[in-house]
């Protein structure tokens, strides 16, 4: 990762923090992360923000045990692709028992510390997911 | 469109060069290239260069005017051109269409990168550069971590096993052991590959590519060029197809199959007129065991699914049914990002003309495959010995 600026944090937030997606009511597309334009409708389609639940099913999942810069005291730590109940997909740590997690488990999304940029740099927050019980 | 040949191939050995810079890498394979073209460097018209990322690597931008100048080519246009790991194929692809166009006659392609500059992890965050930075490197997702998604995800769907996999590392080892430019030129065993340490399961050390250095160059002419120099091995680019997909891996359809790949191959295939069966000579981008395991299947040497199967019958060996990257492939042959694309190209022109040594295989036509991040950007070329 390179040396992070609030700004790029900041317009991220709404999305990271709260899982604000779009919806295209021309095509009744969900897009998370969101798209400011419908690639399917082009200027015919009708975007809007959405909140998404954040409740899901793991699609596929790794461990990661060579971590890049930034994340070496992570190790090893679980990312997943989810796919959300309202239809779309996203990348993001799944926390919790390494040995529990199965693709097709159900998920729900958590808000977490995702990495420090560094002793000074900002700290980066936004969602993770947690197995449902 | 005009023919287009490649007359002239040059490559570094692949390598943990601490010796060498960029610069001089780049060098090294241009005269190389010009050498065995057997033209005179005024000759050249314009270059084109792949390259990943100068700017992390080793804090350089500007490469294409830095290789006009280093090259001796100055005051020649130069443009650099990046597609992440397909960069190399993208600037032979710009290259063949400025001469298939009828601008010019002679046209240098490179590819060069120099990944040793900079620590192992700072190595791993630019590579994810290739990757989705806001949705997908930013969560700590590494590039063979997106690899192992798809691969945990074929394994699910299609019971695809770690030996599979590994076999595609091993007939590549075994490859490169006949390539003295290979940066592993020695066999491994699937034991060897499932001993070797987890990087993001599924995937182990030995399914992975390694960090390389190099640089590869081609000379690429006209058909004028070709019957006025009296060039007496060309080789023909008969088919050329480049396709684009979704930067982020979870917003594809499938985990398990590259769209791209098969877009690409598809427009190649119709120009070169001919069906997948006549290509016996492969070379497939496999940045990852699972990424040529999948490209098999896309590329349709085998039904979607089956690519695990396909290796373990001894499908991809050297003069089997189709002979898979001939040359050690990324994995053992080493993949200096920018360099990987034109360094498969030399590959098949080598073997085309016969001219591949103790791997030599027999083939009328030869097929590269070269990707970009997970499948965003593909490029697949078909190459002949007659027009």
């Amino acid at each position: 990762m390179f040396r992070s600026s609030v700004p790029l944090l900041w317009r991220l937030k709404k999305s990271k923090y709260r899982l604000v997606g779009t919806h295209c009511s021309s095509c009744n597309s969900i897009y998370f992360p969101p798209k400011t334009f419908c690639p399917q409708c082009r200027r015919s389609g009708k975007i809007k923000e959405i909140f998404l639940s954040g409740k899901g099913k793991i699609v596929s999942f790794t461990v990661i045990r060579v971590a890049p810069k930034g994340f070496e005291d992570k190790v090893p730590y679980v990312i997943g692709i989810i796919e959300l109940e309202e239809g779309a997909l996203i990348s993001g740590e799944i926390v919790g028992n390494i040995e529990d997690i199965k693709i097709g488990k159900s998920v729900h999304s958590v808000f977490r510390r995702i990495m420090e940029d560094g002793p000074d740099g900002l700290i980066h927050y936004g969602f993770k997911f947690e197995l449902d019980d | 469109m005009r023919k287009v040949a490649v007359i002239g191939c040059g490559q570094t050995k692949f390598d943990e060069h601490w010796d060498k810079s960029l610069r001089d890498l780049s060098t090294e394979a241009g005269i190389l290239a010009i050498e065995d073209a057997g033209i005179d460097g005024k000759d050249i018209e314009a270059l084109y260069i792949g390259n990943m990322s100068g700017g992390r690597f080793i804090g350089q931008e500007h490469l294409a005017a830095l290789a006009a100048d280093q090259g001796g080519l100055l005051p020649r246009p130069a443009t650099r051109v990046e597609g992440a790991c397909a960069s190399g194929s993208l600037a032979f692809r710009n290259a063949y269409i400025s001469i298939a166009s009828g601008l010019y006659d002679i046209v240098i392609a490179a590819g060069a990168e120099k990944m040793t500059d900079i620590k192992g992890p700072d190595a791993i965050a630019a590579l994810m550069g290739a990757g989705d930075s806001e949705w997908e490197s930013s969560i700590g997702l590494t590039f063979t971590g997106l690899y192992a998604l798809m691969a945990r995800a074929h394994m699910h769907k299609f019971g695809t096993t770690s030996e599979q996999l590994a076999l595609f590392s091993v007939n590549n080892h075994k490859n490169a052991a006949l390539n003295e430019k290979a940066q592993f030129p020695f066999p491994i065993t699937v034991d060897d590959v499932l001993k070797s340490p987890m990087i993001a399961d599924p995937l182990h050390l030995l399914d992975c590519s390694p960090i390389t250095d190099g640089a590869a160059v081609v000379v690429l002419a006209s058909e004028d060029v070709v019957k006025k120099l009296k060039i007496e091995n060309p080789v023909w680019v008969v088919g050329s197809g480049q396709a684009s997909d979704t930067l982020a891996l979870h917003d594809r359809k499938s985990l398990t199959e590259m769209f791209a790949t098969k877009v690409a191959l598809h427009n190649a295939l119709k120009q070169a007129k001919i069906d997948i069966n006549k290509i016996k000579l492969a070379e497939v981008h496999d940045c990852f065991s699972i990424a040529g395991l999948i490209a098999l299947e896309d590329l349709g040497f085998c039904e979607k699914g089956q690519g695990g199967r396909f290796i373990e019958d001894g499908n991809i060996e050297l003069g089997s049914t189709v002979s898979v990257n001939t040359d050690g492939g990324l994995k053992a042959k080493g993949h200096p990002v920018g360099a990987t694309g034109i360094s498969q190209i030399i590959e098949i022109v080598e073997q085309l003309r016969g001219r591949a040594g103790k791997r030599q295989v027999e083939s009328d036509y030869g097929l590269t495959h070269n990707v970009g991040g997970t499948g965003a950007t593909v490029v697949v070329n078909i190459f002949a010995k007659e027009v």
